[in-house]
């Protein structure tokens, strides 16, 4: 019962700095960040104090309103500062990382074998949890709950994103291990959505999984998209999601019985001077990945659309598996040699008044100018070219704008997350905020119906 | 670039916050972007962003235009010659019939940008909002919707009433219900009849100033010839494509207007499915009346369909009036509604109701009046799937 689907709707921006196909170890962290921000809408109750020695697995920081959930340092060492921002806001938790890891012991076991609670207790205790996602709302799942589905996008299309066949590569048994305990976690089906093109065996012999292709530009491997397409969200239904190295970092945990925070990072951009993958782990320094780059450098935690500005002195997201680096766009721009009256042979655009279309095989390298000012909707039909679900894109940003709770739900808010809303962002003429547009509403309607 | 950018930056604190001329900050912010896209780097969202704007998206409906202001300046200069009986090809004196066209025509986009722009800086200046690109486009429309003996006071009026009571009572750019330079020709329709219809101020002579008129010149419009039974004088089928008859400046020729809908198609501004849509609309109209026409002996109604269509502003409203994203409907379904009701509406009222000769200008206006509505049907079929869907799955 394998589906077959394709998407024509959405954008491929083709950039500069691909990364090649090569994998470095990365040097040992030194001091690694989590970061409660990484985690929209936690409030965290924060467990150590600066001085405290932690393994790998103890747990930093609780949420406060589920202290089930808990996140731990990815490293052993000592907490070096829990660093606060404005209101006492919790920024980060910095660890001093021994030279040689020690790991909390969780206990090795098949997950097949083991009942959900079990299952759901190691998850938590481990602080790998927080890799599964829910929708709607794309918040942190809820251990209480029980998902209809949960899929996990075996496909990255955004922009100079990670190949996940080259990820996945001789990580079989990781990728199986974690699929069987996602399995034990819903009475519905594990949803595992790939290209057409794969010829990664990790994604074409996994088992105990519903396998379902999904091919067209990207946003085809938003997890959000191949639910619209698969199993729609409903009001008052729960998907789950995760992507291929959250599986591997659940796989690994069942079968060494520690929390492994490695992830392999693909280091990207125009900017990039090495852009290549990299193991590493969450939390660790970018300027491990990325060496020394100047402020006229954005560093992106993340890919160029829903990524996260980080400073050179910032870590690696809890969630990212790219850093992407680009030229800071803050210098004006002369309307016709650079600005928009200049003919744009160089400049990417959905538009046709750019000859971009016309030479489809070139790559980019945008810097991060807003290219023109805020202004009210003026233009239609440009969401809906890049938005492949059946809801209208601007009668529902609109609806959150005006705070209009019933006609959000109507309109299908569950069946959003603000990255769904990247590209619509992307190609606006009036350079509409949307993804924020759309957490608000998100945010909204979370507390209207809770 | 460079000296250009240090004067901007130098004259810069003049008219910022607590400068001299603090109150035409936003007048200078206007032309400071105009010159120099602003150095603003994405703060939140997507770290890189189109490069397309509001402003390249106005300039390219604005470069969509110039054929029809060119073509419309020969062609009043043209109408004007002919009435007199000089120069009568089509191929004589071009440079005479365009300078007498030009002179003609550009005091009034002059006055029309002059005006409206103007009454849009008082606005912002006075709002403390950034200038708006919308008044570009519709600066150009109004001339080309206008007769060429419209008085520039006229003008002014026309353009003042479009920005405050068509646009800026809303909120300015996008936030308008109806097409803003039809604004500006209905209110000086309705207001001046006389002098926005009939058959004097079409072609312009000066007959109290002692020219001569030839015989038989009527000086009024295809549209006006066929609305007082005289469906058999209308222009040739080939002279309504090219656009040599009387009429308002840009609306006469079907051709440049096609030139126009090819580069707003190409670049995508302009949408197809209204283009489109209107057309066939139109064409359905004029093929009822074909059908039927014979049968009530009305020469009119017997014009054939593509002759029809090519007469009057048909064709200009079809390409930039119609498709005016902000006034439109705005889903895809609703475009082909809102599109073929304008087609539909505006042959009917030209052909049916002998007190509006051209009915392009209001069939346009009412469906923008309308399009919320059928955007509004098309968005409740979306959320009924939707709830249809949920009881699928929860039954």
């Amino acid at each position: 019962m394998s589906k077959s689907i394709r998407i024509r709707k959405g954008l491929d921006i083709r950039l500069k700095g691909e990364a090649e196909k090569v994998l470095i170890q990365a040097e040992p962290a030194k001091v690694v960040a989590i970061k409660p921000t990484d985690f929209h809408g936690l409030t965290p109750k924060v467990l150590v104090r600066p001085g405290d020695q932690v393994k790998a697995g103890t747990a930093l920081f609780a949420d406060k309103y589920n202290d089930r959930i808990l996140f731990t340092s990815p490293v052993s060492g000592e907490v070096a500062d829990v660093v606060r921002g404005e209101k006492r806001k919790v920024m980060e938790v910095r660890i001093l990382a021994d030279a040689e890891t020690r790991y909390d012991e969780i206990g090795a076991g098949d997950p097949s074998t083991m009942n959900r609670e079990t299952i759901i207790q190691k998850l938590l205790k481990s602080g790998v949890w927080p890799l599964l996602r829910q929708r709607p709302f794309d918040l942190v799942a809820n251990p209480a709950t029980e998902p209809k589905a949960i899929f996990v996008s075996c496909v990255d299309t955004n922009p100079l994103a990670p190949d996940l066949d080259y990820v996945v590569r001789n990580n079989g048994e990781d990728f199986q291990t974690g699929l069987n305990a996602l399995g034990k976690l819903t009475k519905g089906k594990v949803h595992i959505v790939v290209s057409s093109k794969t010829s990664a065996r990790e994604f074409l012999d996994a088992k105990n999984v519903v396998r379902e292709t999904l091919d067209g530009p990207h946003p085809a491997g938003n997890v959000g998209v191949q639910i619209h397409h698969i199993a729609p969200i409903n009001k008052g239904e729960l998907v789950w999601v995760a992507g291929v190295q959250d599986v591997l970092m659940i796989g690994r945990l069942f079968r060494t019985g520690k929390y492994d925070a490695t992830r392999v990072v693909a280091v990207t951009g125009s900017e990039a001077k090495n852009p290549k993958y990299i193991r590493t782990i969450i939390g660790a320094p970018v300027k491990d990945l990325i060496g020394p780059v100047g402020p006229e450098v954005r560093i992106i935690s993340g890919n160029v659309l829903t990524g996260e500005r980080v400073t050179a002195d910032g870590s690696l997201g809890f969630y990212h598996t790219q850093i992407t680096l680009l030229p800071e766009g803050d210098k004006p721009k002369f309307f016709l040699t650079d600005g928009w009256a200049s003919l744009g042979y160089d400049k990417f655009s959905a538009n046709r008044s750019f000859p971009t279309w016309l030479m489809p095989g070139k790559k980019y390298a945008p810097d991060t100018n807003q290219n023109g000012e805020e202004r009210a909707f003026v233009m239609t039909g440009q969401y809906d070219a890049v938005f492949p679900f059946d809801i209208y894109p601007v009668h529902l940003l609109k609806a959150i704008l005006a705070n209009d709770i019933d006609q959000m739900e109507k309109l299908g808010l569950y069946e959003v997350a603000p990255e769904d809303f990247a590209l619509c962002e992307f190609v606006c003429t009036s350079k509409i905020n949307s993804q924020s547009i759309v957490r608000e509403g998100l945010d909204v309607l979370k507390k209207e119906t809770t | 670039m460079k000296a250009l950018r240090s004067l901007v930056d130098g004259i810069k604190p003049t008219f910022a916050k607590g400068g001299k001329l603090e109150k035409l900050h936003w007048v200078f912010d206007g032309l400071e972007s105009f010159l120099f896209t602003p150095g603003h780097a994405t703060e939140k969202g997507a770290h890189i962003r189109d490069s397309i704007d509001l402003k390249r998206t106005m300039s390219i409906v604005i470069t969509a235009l110039i054929p029809c202001l060119l073509f419309g300046m020969w062609n009043v200069g043209h109408q004007h010659y002919l009435a007199l009986g000089e120069l009568v090809g089509a191929g004589d004196g071009f440079w005479d019939k365009f300078l007498f066209g030009a002179i003609k025509v550009l005091p009034i986009v002059v006055v029309s940008y002059g005006v409206g722009l103007g009454i849009e800086f008082l606005f912002c200046s006075f709002k403390g909002h950034p200038i708006q690109e919308g008044y570009l486009v519709s600066g150009m429309l109004i001339p080309l919707v206008m007769p060429v003996d419209t008085p520039l006071w006229m003008v002014a009026i026309g353009a003042a009433f479009a920005v405050v009571i068509g646009k800026e009572v809303f909120g300015g750019t996008g936030m308008n219900i109806v097409n803003v330079a039809l604004t500006a020709r209905a209110f000086l329709f309705f207001a001046y009849p006389t002098m926005m219809s009939g058959d004097k101020v079409w072609v312009n002579t000066s007959v109290e100033a002692g020219q001569q008129v030839v015989d038989g010149f009527s000086g009024a419009t295809s549209l006006g010839l066929a609305a007082t039974g005289h469906a058999d004088k209308v222009v040739s089928l080939m002279d309504s494509f090219w656009g040599i008859e009387a009429g308002s400046i840009g609306e006469t020729s079907a051709f440049a207007c096609l030139i126009g809908a090819l580069v707003l198609l190409v670049t995508g501004i302009g949408s197809w499915r209204i283009m489109l849509s209107v057309f066939l609309g139109g064409l359905a109209m004029s093929a009822i009346f074909n059908a039927v026409g014979p049968g009530l002996n009305n020469d009119y109604m017997q014009i054939p369909m593509l002759h029809q269509l090519m007469l009057g502003g048909f064709f200009f409203g079809l390409v930039f009036m119609a498709t005016d994203p902000v006034t439109a409907a705005q889903t895809d379904t609703g475009k082909w509604i809102y599109g073929f009701l304008i087609g539909f509406m505006a042959i009917l009222v030209r052909v049916v109701n002998p007190a509006y000769p051209e009915g392009m200008m209001l069939a346009i206006l009412f469906m923008n009046v309308m399009a919320p509505l059928i955007d509004h049907y098309v968005v409740q079929a979306n959320i009924k799937r939707r709830a249809k869907r949920m009881s699928l799955q929860t039954a």
